[in-house]
């Protein structure tokens, strides 16, 4: 920690929020997402290619000279918190992140120049709930093809490219023409998780899969706290206004004190998160204190995204319970990102070996 | 406008015409207010330069360097953090060339008279009394509680009840009260460390000259908000290293004593060294908006993060310590100078940060402020808007 981290935004920053915001403002309304959930294509495509093609966003991690755009994980983690707040149905976090940094790992170069530009949406094949540095389920290679299934894949289902982690310590690149996808029903519905099943497949290994798996996961736990931030934001604003309007006794919900503390309350644990995630995004760009700003970020968010959305769900009541009121699909993302890429104890785990604060 | 440089080579110069290591340390001081390199954003003639309060940083680096005094801002935080700001807002030329340096030198130690054993929590409601005698002195008389430095303090703010027939925030004025006043009498109020940090402090007939107002009279409500609101930013935006506030001793204690370690234990320590941490970042970042010149709400809810996470460690100390958390270090009354929120052992600690929660406002207080100011939620009814003081309930 020999400096200080960069906790703010910058200009550029905002202005890359606002335009973000803006797009999904039109594009990505509640109504339009839940409706989606129930259909053959939960992910909205149309909605990725417009923040790829148009606004190059799959790109950001990636230098300029392999078509990214040479940004950073800020840039990213801006992205991210907007997209939380829209619980945006598009694999943003799983292909422009998780995968584009396995590839990175690899020096995967002509890999790396389609994620980029969109041309490719990759999935690195490790369950969802892999915490960094965890151990991750392997397919078999015999005779050079690659046997087995793999489950709890996010995004799998719209995935071109798929980053499977093999018996050899190896990674390897799979067309996903070449296997068998299948959707699981899951509990978030705007990221569905899938089965992928390889049946004597050829791959083209991009590196080792121990280092590359662990600096994605690694990258998507950090970055992480920027979407669950966008969450908590969405969720916390939405109840505040709601409680400001509705009416019971004669005055307005948001007037009795035992629902203002509580709010207060959450307003004050997003105020927090916002500096953990601040903190893991310019740690990962920098590459410094990195181990230790995306625990302690994931050690915190979790509680934080899911205690908003429940909270959202309890203070709407009766309407929050509806099918129709987008408080649901907030707690299900939230309650599903409280496992993804390991759970705050795995988090926890991990920093009482990284500050020295040992087990009995 | 002053730049870093030019500040650099400021205090090189009262480095040279008064190096530290020969000069005595009051006039060094007087010297370094003279020169106005006290607080740089304070006015020039008045221990500043009107340059932004960021590049105080630089003249604080230079002068330590050179192992120059410092004006112990711990024992005069009151002065510094309170009164100052409330005298350089309202003050009149004459007070505030008459106040400001002993108060930063730190010859004159200040205390705050604003609390009573009947207005906690609802501060307006003050049954203090000051009655002018003509168009002379004023003339005080009630009790204030919870005063720190009292028994040190040469002076003191003040807010007193001027008019009683008016609803309770507009009948209230302002004073700075002279501390050796005859009629001011300071008793040591002992709390549950077995200490004694505060004073009751009382009235009676102790005369205050109109010079010594502090704004209008009937204005002392909104004057108390400058200083209140100072009180609320000192507390926030510190920069700490990790394991900086209260979660460092008992992770040092973690580490040295393995023997004390259990599962639960390290699952508690864990949760707490992690929100210790992100509140850390948080008053970092509120730091970072405010060199930006961009304060956000945050400082209003670090006073909050920081009381819970006190009292919540300390907690997780004593019982770590097992057979050592039953005893304590020494229930001595004494009177320290010196506020001391994580010196001593851990059930001193403990009792101590039970106070965090209560000073400076109480949690409930400032979630309501959080709840109404920041998330625009609906005020709590106010019964007692339209009556007058002396008709309130009590």
């Amino acid at each position: 920690m020999s400096t200080t981290p960069d906790l703010l935004y910058s200009e550029e920053e905002e202005a890359l929020r606002s335009a973000v915001r803006d797009l999904l403002t039109d594009r990505c309304d509640p109504a339009a997402v839940i409706a989606r959930t129930e259909s053959d294509t939960p992910h909205d495509l149309a909605l990725w290619k417009t923040l790829t093609d148009g606004m190059g966003l799959a790109g950001l991690l990636v230098p300029e000279e392999l078509d990214g755009q040479g940004a950073t994980h800020r840039e990213a983690a801006v992205v991210l918190e907007e997209l939380g707040r829209a619980v945006a149905p598009v694999p943003y976090l799983t292909s422009a992140v998780v995968a584009t940094e396995a590839l990175l790992e690899c020096g995967a170069d002509d890999l790396l120049a389609q994620l980029a530009t969109a041309t490719s949406i990759g999935a690195l094949a490790v369950g969802l709930h892999t915490a960094p540095g965890a151990a991750f389920a392997t397919v078999r290679v015999e005779n050079g093809h690659l046997h087995g299934e793999l489950t709890g894949i996010a995004d799998a289902a719209v995935a071109d490219l798929l980053l499977v982690p093999a018996d050899d310590g190896g990674l390897y690149a799979v067309d996903s023409a070449a296997v068998t996808v299948t959707p699981q029903v899951s509990f978030d519905l705007t990221r569905p998780l899938a089965t992928v099943r390889l049946d004597g497949v050829a791959g083209r290994r991009v590196g080792d899969a121990g280092p590359a798996v662990r600096r994605a996961l690694r990258a998507g736990a950090g970055l992480l706290a920027s979407e669950q931030l966008g969450l908590a934001e969405w969720t916390l604003t939405e109840t505040v206004r709601y409680l400001k309007e509705r009416k019971q006794f004669n005055r307005p919900v948001g007037g009795f004190q035992a629902l203002k503390h509580r709010l207060a309350g959450l307003w004050l644990e997003t105020v927090g998160l916002r500096a953990a995630a601040r903190n893991a995004a310019d740690a990962l760009a920098t590459g410094e204190d990195a181990d230790v700003a995306a625990a302690v970020a994931q050690a915190y968010a979790a509680s934080v995204a899911v205690h908003a959305a429940e909270e959202a769900l309890q203070l709407h009541a009766g309407i929050g319970m509806t099918w129709e009121h987008p408080v649901h699909l907030y707690l299900k993302r939230a309650k599903a990102d409280s496992i993804a890429y390991g759970t705050a104890g795995a988090h926890r785990a991990a920093l009482a070996e990284l500050v020295d604060l040992r087990a009995p | 406008m002053t730049d870093a440089a030019e500040l650099r080579s400021l205090t090189q110069g009262l480095l040279t015409a008064y190096p530290p290591a020969t000069t005595d340390r009051t006039d060094f001081l007087r010297a370094r207010f003279d020169a106005g390199l006290a607080w740089v954003h304070y006015p020039v003639g008045l221990g500043g330069l009107g340059a932004p309060r960021s590049l105080q940083a630089v003249v604080d680096a230079e002068l330590e360097a050179a192992g120059a005094p410092d004006n112990d801002p711990r024992r005069i935080g009151i002065g510094l953090g309170m009164a100052a700001p409330t005298i350089l807002r309202y003050g009149t030329d004459e007070q505030k060339q008459r106040f400001l340096r002993p108060l930063w030198v730190g010859e004159e130690v200040w205390c705050q008279l604003f609390s009573e054993p009947g207005a906690g929590s609802d501060l307006a409601a003050l049954g203090t009394r000051a009655v002018r005698e003509g168009d002379g002195d004023w003339v005080v008389n009630g009790q204030k509680v919870w005063t720190s430095s009292a028994h040190l303090a040469r002076w003191a703010i003040l807010i007193a009840r001027t008019d009683p027939d008016v609803p309770k925030h507009a009948g209230i004025t302002y004073f700075l009260c002279d501390m050796t006043d005859p009629g001011v009498e300071v008793r040591p109020l002992r709390q549950i460390t077995g200490e004694a940090e505060f004073n009751e402090v009382f009235l009676t007939d102790v005369r205050i000259p109109d010079s010594r107002r502090l704004g209008e009279v009937g204005d002392g409500w909104r004057v108390a908000q400058t200083t209140l609101n100072n009180e609320r930013v000192a507390i926030g935006g510190m920069r700490l290293p990790r394991e900086g506030g209260m979660i460092g001793p008992v992770s040092k204690t973690w580490r040295e004593r393995p023997e004390l370690r259990t599962h639960d234990l390290h699952q508690r320590l864990l949760g707490l060294w992690v929100e210790a941490e992100v509140t850390r970042l948080t008053g970092e970042r509120l730091r970072q908006q405010l060199v930006a010149g961009q304060p956000g709400p945050e400082g209003a809810g670090m006073k909050l993060a920081f009381a819970r996470l006190n009292q919540q460690i300390s907690g997780l100390e004593v019982e770590l310590r097992g057979e050592e958390g039953l005893l304590y270090d020494d229930w001595t009354m004494r009177r320290p100078e010196l506020v001391d929120f994580t010196g001593r052992d851990a059930g001193y600690r403990y009792l101590r940060s039970k106070g965090n929660s209560i000073e400076g406002g109480t949690s409930e207080v400032l979630l309501n402020i959080v709840a109404e100011r920041v998330l625009g939620l609906p005020s709590e009814p106010r019964t007692d808007k339209d009556v007058a003081w002396k008709d309130l309930a009590r």
